[in-house]
Parts: structure tokens; sequence; C-alpha cells
């Protein structure tokens, strides 16, 4: 396990806990250990994201990235160690998190049988229909509001959900492989709306096999144990 | 949310009517059926009229069980529904509601011609309908529990009814024996105000209980 910080230069502080100052990190964790099918994924990870970061989880295939991710949303229970946000355990902070939490999985929750528009309805109930199209343009899906979403292609489908960064106004994305099928502009405008996200005081967390043009933290999973060497 | 949500699932399921129809031509099919096997006699029909009916009810709600969190967990929606500020029992609240909308109250609308066809006394379809009415939130409610501990596996068909159909039981004997008691001019109050009371325990049970087999499921 090993945490290169190429942006930021503070280290990751110890076995001590977060501090719970406003400005200290948001998503913090301590000693997290995971073990899946007798094969320890992780253990004893401790790291520290704040606003501003963009934290990329990197590792082969089967390293535990989306395990992770799983965790820190409280989608799984099957690890040991502590969560933190804003400092504070995360089982008293659940509303909280959820309430500031955008998460793209690997499913997106796109429903082949609503249209687009509709779709995002669902997704951000309180956004007008203007903001729902103007966030539609942005994702190249102008024109296409009211078909049904299953006669779009793959990549148009995945832009439906991508269009909730747009929409919704929530400070921590956590993106499992945002960029699946997307085309090489709509790439790089993705990560400049990420980028833009980091600087706007926000916390992004992402899994992706692309090279990011982005400064990133790495997280890296599974490092030195796997045979495969890493880009 | 919740609202948005509402109007979402009541949404695809008038865009896929097929599912919405299945369950109640199941229903059709079996109260149809039964003169055809057993005698056009009126009179024997009209004593097994009540049961044929109920027991084609609690199965075609089986049938539609499978359908209030599949698509959702297959589409990754239900991972985004849990990670919903608002606790996920009211989820389940909204998805049983829409259940209940689309596969259970049109049972009870239904019910009287096919007591008619069947030749239920007088009697009976007062009761029928009431005690559809009332019970049908139930099935739906103890439902998605059963939905909720089986949507991730692959070969869940066979469970799911293992699983709830003792809890069903109950229903079954009070509604049905509430129409017999109509047919035969008795009072069936009673068996009403055990519905009654099922349906309140239910409806404070079953969300919850949902919500925990959700976590579950997904938890893998």
């Amino acid at each position: 396990m090993s945490l290169q910080n190429l942006h930021n230069p503070d280290t990751p502080s110890s076995a001590t806990g977060p501090n719970a100052t406003g400005n200290g990190p948001w998503l913090s964790a301590r000693g997290l250990f995971c073990e899946r099918d007798e094969r320890v994924l992780f253990s004893d990870l401790n790291f520290d994201f704040s606003p501003g970061d963009i934290v990329r989880i990197a590792g082969p295939n089967g390293a535990g990235k989306s395990s992770l991710m799983r965790i820190l949303l409280g989608l799984s229970a099957g690890f040991e160690g502590e969560l933190f946000w804003h400092g504070e355990p995360m089982a008293q902070q659940v509303y909280d998190f959820r309430s500031q939490l955008l998460y793209l999985g690997h499913q997106v929750g796109v429903k082949g049988n609503l249209s687009p528009e509709e779709n995002l309805a669902w997704f951000s109930p309180s956004a007008s229909q203007q903001d729902i199209y103007g966030a539609l343009k942005k994702v190249g899906l102008a024109g296409y509001e009211d078909l049904l979403t299953h006669g779009l292609s793959a990549g148009q489908q995945r832009r439906v959900a991508l269009a909730r960064l747009f929409l919704e106004d929530k400070p921590l994305w956590i993106l499992d492989e945002p960029f699946t099928a997307i085309d090489k502009e709509g790439v790089s405008e993705l990560e400049q709306v990420v980028i833009n996200h980091a600087q706007a005081g926000g916390l992004v967390i992402l899994t992706t096999h692309h090279d990011l043009r982005v400064p990133v933290k790495t997280l890296m999973l599974g490092g030195q144990e796997s045979e495969m060497p890493l880009c | 949310m919740l609202m948005a949500l509402l109007k979402r699932d009541l949404l695809l399921a008038f865009r896929s009517r097929g599912d919405l129809l299945n369950p109640l031509m199941f229903f059709m099919m079996v109260a149809s059926l039964f003169p055809l096997a057993v005698s056009p006699d009126p009179q024997l029909l009209g004593l097994i009229a009540a049961g044929v009916i109920w027991v084609g009810a609690l199965l075609a709600t089986l049938l539609s069980l499978d359908l209030m969190f599949k698509s959702d967990y297959e589409d990754g929606s239900l991972e985004q529904m849990l990670l919903m500020p608002q606790p996920a029992m009211l989820m389940v609240l909204v998805k049983v509601l829409v259940h209940w909308l689309v596969a259970g109250l049109p049972l009870a609308f239904i019910a009287p011609l096919l007591g008619l066809m069947l030749g239920l006394p007088n009697g009976g379809f007062m009761p029928l309908v009431l005690s559809l009415l009332l019970a049908t939130p139930i099935l739906s409610l103890l439902g998605a529990i059963g939905a909720g501990l089986t949507v991730g596996l692959r070969k869940g068909g066979m469970l799911m009814p293992l699983l709830i159909l003792p809890l069903y039981i109950p229903v079954l004997i009070f509604a049905s024996s509430s129409v017999q008691a109509g047919v035969q001019g008795n009072d069936y109050l009673g068996h009403m105000a055990f519905l009654g009371a099922y349906l309140a325990l239910t409806l404070v049970v079953a969300p919850v209980a949902a919500a925990a087999a959700l976590r579950i499921s997904l938890a893998r």
C-alpha cells in the first residue's frame, strides 16, 4: 500500500484520530482492513481526504477498488477499522454524509423505459425542467430529452447519468469508472468538470483505468503484492 | 425525493403494461378454468368460489412480487435509493404502495366479476371486496421482505414463496372464512378486525424488515 501525494504535500497522519475542526479533512479512515475469500485486500489503510482533493483509487483488477468504494459509501459492512466524516464517526453522520454525496457506480441507475429528462427528474427532484435541459445540453444530449433512453447508445446512456454532475449541488463525488464508454472529447471535458469541482472546494474520489491529465492524489491498492505491474 | 420516486415508479409501471397485466390475467384464468375442470353446477361452485378466488389472488400477488426490486437492483437504481439521505424504510413503503396500486388493487376490483362467474352467493360479495381491499396491502408488505431478501439471488424464484407463504397463511384463512361467513349470513366483522390488525402490524414491521433485507442483499 502506498499513498503518493502529487499535489498535496501533507503526509497522511498516523494512527491519531483526525481533527474535528471545520477546516479539517472531510473523509478519513483509520486502520481499514478488508478481506475477501480469505485474501486480504488491504490492511491498516489510513487516509485523510480534504476539500479540493481529487483522489484516484488505483490498482490492478481485483485489488479491491470497488470494495473500498462500497465501504466508503456504507453499502458494505465487511470491513474492520473506522471511518470519519468531518472528524466525527461515520455512524453518527450518515444523514449528513448521504445528503452531500453524489455517487455514480458501475451501473448508473438509468432506466431504459424513461426518457433522459424523466430519469434526471427523479435523481434531482428539486431541479426545474430548464435546469435538466441545460445539464443534458452540457453532456451533448440536446435534442434527446424526450426519447426513451434504451434507444440511445451505451455512451449516451452513461452521459445521462453524468448530467447529474451539473445538476446536483453535492460537494462529495464518488465516481466508479466514470469514463467507461465515453469518447475522447467527452473524457477531457469530464476531466475539466472534475478539476473545476475540486477547485470550487469539492472532493472527488474516483477509479479509472484512463491516464488522467489532472493533478491527483493516488491511493494505490495491492501495489506491491500484485503480479501485474501498474502503468 | 419520495414523491419523485412514486411518480417514477408509476410511470415505469405504465410503460411496461405487460408486466402489469400478467398477474391479473393469471387471476382471471384460474377463476375461469375452475368451472370447466370441476363442474358447471352453480351450487358446488358457489361453495368453493371464495376459496378459489382467494387462492388465485394470493398466487397472482406472489407472481408479481419479483418485479418489486429486481430491475432496480439490476441497473443500479437500488444502490442510489439506499444512498438517499431519507431512511430506506420510506423508500420501501413507496415501492410497496406502487406494487399494491398496480398488482393488488386491480384484484379487488375484478374479484366481484369472478365471483359472479363462479356463482358466489349474494352475501359473499361485500366481504370478498372488503377482505381483498384490507388484505392485498398485507400481501404486498410481507412480499417486500421476501423480495428484498432474494433480490440478489440468481435463482431466488422458488425461495421467495417458501419464505413468505407461511406469513400469508393467516391472511388466507381469515379472508376466505370471512367470505364464507358472509355467504352463510353470519357476521364477518371479526374477520375484518383481524385483517385490519394484521395490516397495522405489517405496516409497522415489514418496511423496516424489508429495508434491512435490501441492505443485506446489496452488501453481498
